[in-house]
C-alpha cells in the first residue's frame, strides 16, 4: 500500500523523530560550480570533513563558454568560481569531470550517462532541475547551498515527507507532439504553483511509451510545476539505457540490481492525495507566450486576451506579460516571428532532441534573420550526434554547434540575448530576463525551436514538410 | 544564524504571483563565490536602469519605503531556481520576513536555513496588508515568531503556521549540521545496514 515514492523514501530513512524533520540518506550527491564554493567554504570554516567524497560527483557545467574554451575565459570572476570548484574537488577528495573531458556537460545530462543515476537512489544537487533523474525511477530534488554543505557534512537531509501526486497520461501522442509538449500541457493544466508540496509520479500508457530522454524531459519540468520532485517507476526500457554505463552495476550485482529494481512500483491499492489525468490524443504542440512556464498556448492559437484572465490579478498579470514579451492580446502564435533559436539545456539537448531537430533542419537554411545555435548536453552527445551526421546538418543550415553547458537556458555566459530579442528555446524557464536582460523567451520542443528557426517565425510542426 | 523572536519592521509591498528568484537576484550575480554582499544586486533588473541608476517606478526605489525589512508578495514567491542567493540578496539588503500565500519550496526552505522568515498567510489577509503599506505611510507589522502572530496598528491580528521544528531552529538561531551529527551514529548504521560505501566502485 505504498506509492513508489513512499517506498524509496522509507528505504533511506536513517532517523525519524515526531516533531522533527526526518533524516534522509542521500546516494548520489552532483556538484558544479555555482552553488558549491560556499558550501565548501563552510565546511572549512567549521573545520569539517566531507563525509562521503566517494557518493559526491561534479561537472562543470553553468558558467563555461561554449566556444573557444580551452582559452581563458573573458569572464574573470566566472573563471574564478571555475578554478575554486577544481580547488575545493581537489582538496576534498571529489571526482571531478572537467572541461578536458568527454564526460564533461550539463550535471543532468552526464549523471543518466555515466550511469550513476539508477532507480531507487536518493539523489540531489543544488540545481533545482534535479528533478530530471526522476525519470529513472530515483527521488532527485533540487537543494540549496546551505542544504548542499549539509550533504557534504553528514551525507544526509532534514527532510518532511512530500505528499504523492498522480498525473496519468494516457493516449497516443500525435504526430509532432513531443515529450516537451507533455510536459508544457500539465504545467498548463496544474499551473507553475500547482504541484508545491508534493512528489509527482507520472504514470499511463503515454509515459510508458516515451524513451528515457523523454521521460527526463517530462521530470525535468516538474519544479516548473512547483514539485518537488517528479518520479517514473523504472522498466525494462530504464534497464536498458542503465546496463554498460560506466557506474551501473556489473555482473551478479547488475542482476540483483535489477531484480531489487522490478519492486519500485507503486502498490495497486496506494493513494495519492492529488490526481490528474490528460489525454495525450487531445494534446498540440505548445508554445509559451508569458513569462511563467504555465503561460502556454497551442501553436494554432492565439495569445490571451484580457476577457481570458480569471481574476483582476490574472489580467494585472497579462498586462505585464504583453508589454515584457512585446506581444499583442489575441495576436496569433504562428506570427510571431523570432530573432534567435536555442536547442539546449537539461531539458532538451539529448541525443534524441538533436535527432529530432535534425529531421526538421534537413535540407533548409535558418531564416535570415535568425541567429540559431545547437548546444549538446554533454561532450559525449557532441561526439555521437558529429558521428551520426546531425551535426552537418545543422551547421550546413546554418546553425552554430556549441561545446556542451547550461549556456542560454541561464545565459551566464556570453550565450545571452540582447534587450528585445526574442527567442523560440528548448529550455525550461521563460522568465523575464532569464536569457538575457528584457530578452523574450518561447518555450517549446526541438522540433518546433528548429522549425521557428527555418521559417523565422512559429510554424506547427505537424504541418512540416521534411526534406528526406 | 541570528535568532529571530518577534521583530517589528517596515513593510514593501510587491504584490505580483509567481515572483521567481531570477528576479530576486539575476544570474549575472551567481558567478561570485562569496555568501556575502548580494544586496547591492537585488531585483537588480526590476530595481536597477542598464546604466546602474534607480528606476523610480519601482516599489523599493520610493522613498517612503527605503530601510523596510518586511516584503509582502503574491502567491509562489521564491519559485524557480535553487540559488540560496536570493534569500542572501535578500537578508543582505535589510529584510528579515517575507510574507506571501505560499512560496517555492525550495526558497522557502532556504531561507528558513539563512534567518529569514518566510511567513504564509491567506491570499485576502495579504491583500489587506499590501492595501496598508500603499495607504499609510510608515506602514509596519510586528511578526512574532514565539506566538506566531502577525499584527498591526490597524487592527491586523492574524496568526500563521509554521513547522515546529523550523520555528525552534529560528527561536534559537540553531545549527542544522551540527544538529544532524548529533545522529551519526545513527547514520553510521544506516551505511552500515545499506553496504552503501561500495555503490559505485564498479567504475
Amino acid at each position: 500500500m505504498k506509492t513508489l515514492y513512499d517506498k524509496i523514501w522509507d528505504s533511506h530513512l536513517v532517523l525519524e523523530e515526531a516533531g522533527k524533520p526526518s533524516l534522509l540518506y542521500v546516494d548520489l550527491h552532483l556538484i558544479h560550480e555555482v552553488t558549491s564554493p560556499q558550501a565548501f567554504e563552510g565546511l572549512r570554516l567549521a573545520g569539517r570533513k566531507l563525509r562521503r567524497p566517494e557518493l559526491t560527483f561534479g561537472t562543470i557545467d553553468h558558467a563555461i563558454p561554449t566556444i573557444n574554451r580551452e582559452l581563458p575565459f573573458k569572464d574573470p570572476i566566472a573563471a574564478q568560481q571555475v578554478a575554486t570548484l577544481r580547488e575545493n574537488c581537489r582538496e576534498f577528495g571529489v571526482k571531478l569531470y572537467d572541461l578536458d573531458r568527454i564526460e564533461q556537460g550539463i550535471i543532468h545530462v552526464f549523471g543518466p550517462e555515466q550511469g550513476l543515476t539508477q532507480p531507487g537512489m536518493t539523489i540531489v544537487c543544488g540545481d533545482s532541475h534535479t528533478s530530471t533523474h526522476g525519470a529513472f525511477g530515483a527521488l532527485a530534488f533540487g537543494i540549496g547551498t546551505s542544504e548542499v554543505e549539509h550533504v557534504f557534512a553528514t551525507q544526509c537531509l532534514q527532510q518532511d515527507r512530500a505528499k504523492n501526486f498522480r498525473i496519468n497520461v494516457d493516449g497516443d501522442l500525435p504526430f509532432g507532439v513531443t515529450a516537451k509538449d507533455v510536459i508544457l500541457g500539465i504545467i498548463n493544466k496544474i499551473g507553475a504553483g500547482g504541484a508545491a508540496g508534493h512528489v509527482i509520479e507520472y504514470t499511463g500508457a503515454t509515459i510508458r511509451g516515451l524513451s528515457m530522454e523523454g521521460r527526463m524531459t517530462v521530470c525535468n519540468m516538474s519544479i516548473e510545476g512547483g514539485a518537488k520532485a517528479g518520479l517514473i517507476a523504472p522498466d525494462e526500457k530504464t534497464f536498458e539505457y542503465i546496463k554498460g554505463k560506466p557506474f551501473a552495476p556489473k555482473g551478479e550485482a547488475w542482476d540483483r540490481s535489477v531484480e531489487a529494481w522490478r519492486s519500485l512500483t507503486t502498490d495497486a491499492d496506494a493513494g495519492y492525495s492529488k490526481s490528474v489525468n490528460i489525454d495525450a490524443s487531445t494534446l498540440e504542440p505548445f508554445v509559451t507566450w508569458g513569462t511563467s512556464p504555465d503561460m502556454s498556448v497551442k501553436v494554432t492559437d492565439k495569445v490571451p486576451d484580457l476577457s481570458d484572465a480569471r481574476d483582476e490579478n490574472e489580467s494585472r498579470s497579462f498586462e505585464r506579460m504583453y508589454q515584457y514579451m512585446g506581444l499583442e492580446p489575441a495576436q496569433k502564435i504562428d506570427q510571431i516571428t523570432i530573432d534567435r533559436a536555442f536547442i539546449g539545456s537539461c531539458t532538451n539537448s539529448r541525443i534524441e532532441d538533436l535527432r529530432e531537430a535534425a529531421k526538421v533542419v534537413k535540407g533548409y537554411v535558418v531564416s535570415g534573420h535568425v541567429n540559431a545555435m545547437v548546444v549538446p548536453g554533454s561532450m559525449q552527445i557532441k561526439r555521437q550526434a558529429e558521428e551520426e551526421g546531425l551535426a552537418r546538418i545543422f551547421v550546413n543550415a546554418g546553425f552554430e554547434w556549441r561545446d556542451a553547458g547550461c549556456s542560454m537556458c541561464l545565459a551566464m555566459n556570453e550565450d545571452i540575448l540582447k534587450e528585445g530579442e526574442r527567442c523560440a528555446s528548448t529550455s525550461n524557464r521563460n522568465f523575464e530576463g532569464r536569457q538575457g536582460r528584457g530578452g523574450r523567451t518561447h518555450l517549446v520542443s526541438p522540433m518546433m525551436a528548429a522549425a521557428a528557426a527555418i521559417a523565422g517565425h512559429f510554424v506547427d510542426v505537424r504541418g512540416w514538410k521534411f526534406k528526406d | 544564524m541570528d535568532k529571530f523572536i518577534t521583530f517589528e519592521g517596515l513593510v514593501a509591498p510587491l504584490f505580483q504571483s509567481n515572483i521567481d528568484t531570477d528576479q530576486i537576484i539575476p544570474k549575472q550575480f551567481l558567478t561570485r563565490i562569496e555568501r556575502t554582499g548580494y544586496g547591492a544586486f537585488l531585483f537588480n533588473d526590476w530595481r536597477l536602469n542598464t546604466d546602474g541608476t534607480p528606476k523610480t517606478d519601482f516599489v523599493l526605489n520610493n522613498p517612503r519605503y527605503n530601510g523596510a525589512s518586511i516584503l509582502v508578495a503574491g502567491a509562489n514567491f521564491g519559485c524557480g531556481s535553487s540559488r540560496e542567493h536570493a534569500p542572501w540578496s535578500l537578508t543582505d539588503y535589510g529584510f528579515k520576513a517575507v510574507i506571501a500565500p505560499s512560496f517555492g519550496d525550495i526558497f522557502f526552505n532556504n531561507s528558513l536555513k539563512n534567518g529569514l522568515v518566510p511567513v504564509r498567510l491567506d491570499e485576502e489577509i495579504v491583500e489587506r496588508i499590501v492595501e496598508n503599506a500603499k495607504a499609510v505611510e510608515d506602514y509596519s507589522l510586528t511578526i512574532d515568531l514565539a506566538n506566531k502572530t502577525v499584527t498591526d496598528a490597524q487592527g491586523l491580528n492574524t496568526g500563521f503556521e509554521i513547522d515546529e521544528f523550523r520555528r525552534y531552529c529560528l527561536l534559537n538561531g540553531l545549527d542544522d549540521i551540527g544538529l544532524t551529527l548529533q545522529n551519526e551514529t545513527k547514520i553510521d548504521e544506516y551505511e552500515q545496514r545499506s553496504g552503501i560505501a561500495s555503490r559505485f566502485n564498479a567504475a
